[in-house]
């Protein structure tokens, strides 16, 4: 297993994301992922003034744009791109395609990149979904009760509370806080209130988790442009700046049932890279599919200690004006699980976050924004692991 | 979960019979290697030749060193629960119907993580007995059990899927005149069977274990010859929708060489029987089977072909009798592949020369008639697709795979 590397990478010059687009999720969608696509490509062209034909770098993931790869999105939709970018990691995919996207910038190969993620979600996408999501789960998971990701984050959080002694209220916290966001976030699938009571007495979907431990699929799409400061400023557009980013894929594969993510060989060179420590972050945005990933994302990412993770979410407000803003949106728990677009929603949240344009969920005076991206349960765990910093204006 | 299952009330005629439903059934061309241990009732995973690592889920190269030489070997079956779950929700109609399914994490002994399901008395940190089985789409699943305490899994529906245990199940055994029937048809009852029903040809004739086939009790003799379709047509407007178990036995072993002109009469006579008997009973009993594959719990589970080791070789002598066992083999794959999606398994059991007066001129070892009945009842309840039975069997198995032109040769010395 390579250590981290920190101080070894060269810092990002000057990169930075903006026009953030977050299109309003549908439980069930008439529309392919190409019409979410067109939707989010006209988005960006609304928040930024430029010109989609202008966009020539493409960055684009989706579980359900079958049978088109992404290049075929350049003649659909008029580009003429010089780079092209196909982003199949599912919730890291917004993290990866960050970090892919900034140093073509730095390069120089490529001027504005669209990065987007967008899917559909048909009556039945999701069970199909489930049913070929990748061979090993085709193979050696799915046949043994369908229980899908649920059945594998069961099995997770089981391990995870019998290892650490956590309750199922210590992740209730963590679903009711981000409830309470998600009632300022209008986008939100989820509108009712729900208290600790609430997610209790749910009903059980794959014990240990209930209703309210699991994503609702739904369709829609996350995007945002990524470009040199150069070229933000030409445009009269102003950007959250990537401070650091790392990445790390089928990480510590000899724990018999994963606790940790690859963000804990990595954390130090996140922080690191950006000059800053975990207590300095204004507003954390974490992949959030299963509170159990939460949990293990505040710990790999050094706000706690591992195996404090239940202790820090019952010692924190984790709602927007709270001790430590997380998942501002209502995160995918509440705003909905759109596809691969699950993974963008924190990012383009904490672009808006530090720029201070999150309207209704804005964390009073951000300036520091932590993304993280999980994602493909392969097999028996989730495979990928990502995050990036942004800073806003004087950072 | 040492209960025995009940035997399931009357059915209600004015209730719809629950079509089949199948499982996810899509596998990997690798998976497949798990295929036939599950169809041979054996618990093997991927092992590598060159560093001895155990790999699963199936892969194409070993994780360890690369190698491209992983063979699906028997692997040590025990192992211990890391996390066991209880799903109550599926996005698939198959266990929609089955909910709730209890899914395991399990490390083996032999090293990998495995997913399975799981006895409903198996719990985290609980030594497991891990099995392969071929589920209702004819795919691998493990199952696992507690290793210690009792075996009997037959309270949990999600395993009485796996399988095709005899367990108040109705029988019919299609060739009374087979050696077979007086222990198979013990060995059905004594594993539960509700009944057994066995066709005789020509009753006319002197049929010696009629008695003591009449003395076991539930069972019944009936008319059955297979070489006329209205008497098969018959059998099944009675028994058709009462046949849960079809065990199609037909033996018409002579002696003869393809250059005898008597040969092609008895080719006749043999495919009469064996061959076009089996189309016969699928063509009569094969529909209402296949519609009854999911009717509650004694739905219609299996159609057995008891077949020669010699319908993968033909047997010097024995012309026209190993083609009727080659065709009988052709059948049973057909067979198969039409049934798939209905839930009722197509099993074949392999024999050598049994201990039977037409073949007293061989040399030992042969295979006792009680042998063939006991292995088959097992087989039924492993929920196997392929049995080999006797030290024959497995001899010519094992040399078959590895070179079948050095047995060919050899059987020409006999």
């Amino acid at each position: 297993m390579p250590l981290s590397r920190n101080g070894k990478r060269q810092p990002y010059n000057d990169i930075y994301a903006v026009a953030p687009v977050s299109l309003t999720y549908q439980r069930y969608s008439t529309q392919p992922a190409q019409w979410w696509i067109g939707s989010a490509l006209r988005g960006l062209v609304a928040a930024s003034g430029i010109s989609h034909t202008a966009f020539d770098g493409l960055s684009l993931a989706s579980f359900t744009l079958g049978p088109d790869p992404a290049i075929a999105m350049t003649q659909h939709f008029g580009l003429t791109t010089r780079w092209i970018d196909s982003m199949a990691m599912g919730g890291a995919s917004g993290i990866a395609a960050i970090r892919r996207a900034a140093r073509a910038l730095e390069a120089g190969d490529v001027d504005i990149v669209a990065c987007i993620a967008a899917d559909t979600n048909y009556t039945d996408t999701f069970r199909q979904l489930l049913a070929g999501f990748s061979r090993f789960s085709q193979d050696a998971v799915y046949p043994h009760g369908a229980g899908g990701a649920n059945a594998s984050f069961a099995h997770l959080t089981n391990a995870y509370m019998d290892r650490f002694g956590v309750t199922r209220e210590d992740f209730g916290r963590i679903c009711v806080a981000q409830r309470q966001n998600a009632l300022r976030n209008p986008r939100a699938i989820m509108k009712k209130p729900m208290s600790l009571d609430d997610y209790l007495c749910a009903r059980s979907i794959v014990d240990p988790l209930g209703l309210f431990d699991c994503v609702m699929p739904v369709a829609g799409a996350e995007a945002f442009l990524l470009m040199r400061g150069e070229t933000m400023r030409e445009h009269g557009l102003g950007g959250a700046r990537l401070l650091s980013s790392i990445e790390r894929h089928n990480a510590f594969p000899d724990d018999p049932v994963q606790y940790r993510g690859g963000w804990a060989l990595d954390v130090d060179e996140l922080y690191g890279m950006a000059g800053v420590e975990p207590g300095d972050i204004d507003v954390v945005q974490t992949y959030d599919d299963y509170p159990v990933i939460v949990m293990m994302q505040f710990e790999d990412l050094g706000f706690c200690a591992k195996g404090d993770g239940a202790r820090f979410v019952a010692d924190n407000d984790l709602t927007i004006d709270g001790s430590f803003p997380h998942n501002t949106t209502g995160g995918q728990l509440s705003a909905g699980q759109a596809g691969a677009a699950g993974g963008h929603l924190g990012i383009v949240e904490t672009i808006r976050q530090v720029t201070g344009s999150a309207g209704a969920t804005q964390v009073a005076g951000a300036r520091l924004g932590l993304a993280s991206g999980f994602g493909m349960i392969n097999y028996d765990r989730g495979l990928a692991s990502g995050a990036v910093i942004f800073g806003g204006d004087g950072v | 979960m040492s209960i025995q299952r009940q035997r399931p009330p009357r059915k209600n005629p004015l209730q719809r019979t629950t079509a089949p439903l199948p499982p996810p059934a899509r596998r990997s061309r690798a998976a497949q290697g798990l295929t036939r241990a599950a169809a041979q009732g054996q618990f093997a995973l991927h092992t590598c030749q060159n560093c001895q690592t155990v790999s699963y889920p199936a892969r194409d190269a070993c994780p360890k060193c690369l190698s491209e030489n992983l063979v699906v070997a028997a692997v040590q079956s025990g192992g211990t629960i890391l996390s066991v779950t209880t799903i109550q929700i599926s996005g698939e109609p198959y266990f929609r119907r089955l909910a709730p399914a209890r899914q395991a994490l399990i490390v083996l002994d032999c090293g990998p993580t495995i997913v399975a399901e799981v006895r409903p008395d198996c719990v985290s940190g609980m030594r497991v007995h891990a099995s392969l089985h071929l589920d209702k789409a004819g795919q691998p699943v493990i199952y696992a059990r507690p290793e210690n305490g009792d075996a009997n899994s037959d309270a949990d529906p999600h395993w009485r899927e796996l399988v095709a245990d005899p367990l108040h199940r109705r029988c019919l055994i299609t060739d009374g005149r087979n050696p077979v029937t007086l222990p198979l048809a013990k060995s059905l009852l004594a594993a539960g069977a509700a009944k057994v029903v066995i066709g005789v040809s020509e009753r006319w004739k002197p049929f010696a274990v009629a008695a003591k086939l009449e003395a076991l009790g539930a069972v019944e003799l009936v008319d059955l010859d297979l070489a006329d379709d209205q008497s098969v047509s018959a059998l099944a407007s009675d028994y058709g929708a009462k046949t849960d178990i079809l065990l199609h036995t037909a033996l018409h072993l002579r002696p003869g060489s393809l250059m005898s002109g008597a040969e092609l009469l008895k080719a006749r006579d043999a495919m009469e029987v064996s061959y076009f008997g089996a189309l016969r009973l699928a063509h009569h009993f094969g529909p209402v089977m296949r519609s009854r594959g999911a009717d509650r719990d004694n739905s219609a589970a299996a159609w057995v072909n008891l077949l020669s080791i010699f319908a993968h070789l033909s047997w010097p002598g024995f012309a026209a009798y190993s083609a009727t066992q080659a065709a009988s083999l052709s059948f049973s794959q057909a067979l198969r592949a039409e049934m798939r999606g209905s839930g009722v398994r197509v099993l074949d059991v392999f024999t050598g020369p049994m201990e039977i007066d037409w073949l007293e001129h061989l040399p030992p070892p042969k295979v006792q008639p009680s042998a063939v009945a006991n292995e088959i009842v097992a087989a039924l309840k492993g929920g196997e697709e392929e049995r080999w039975v006797g030290d024959v069997a497995k001899d010519f198995r094992e040399r078959f795979a590895a070179n079948p032109k050095e047995i060919e040769r050899d059987l020409w010395q006999q």
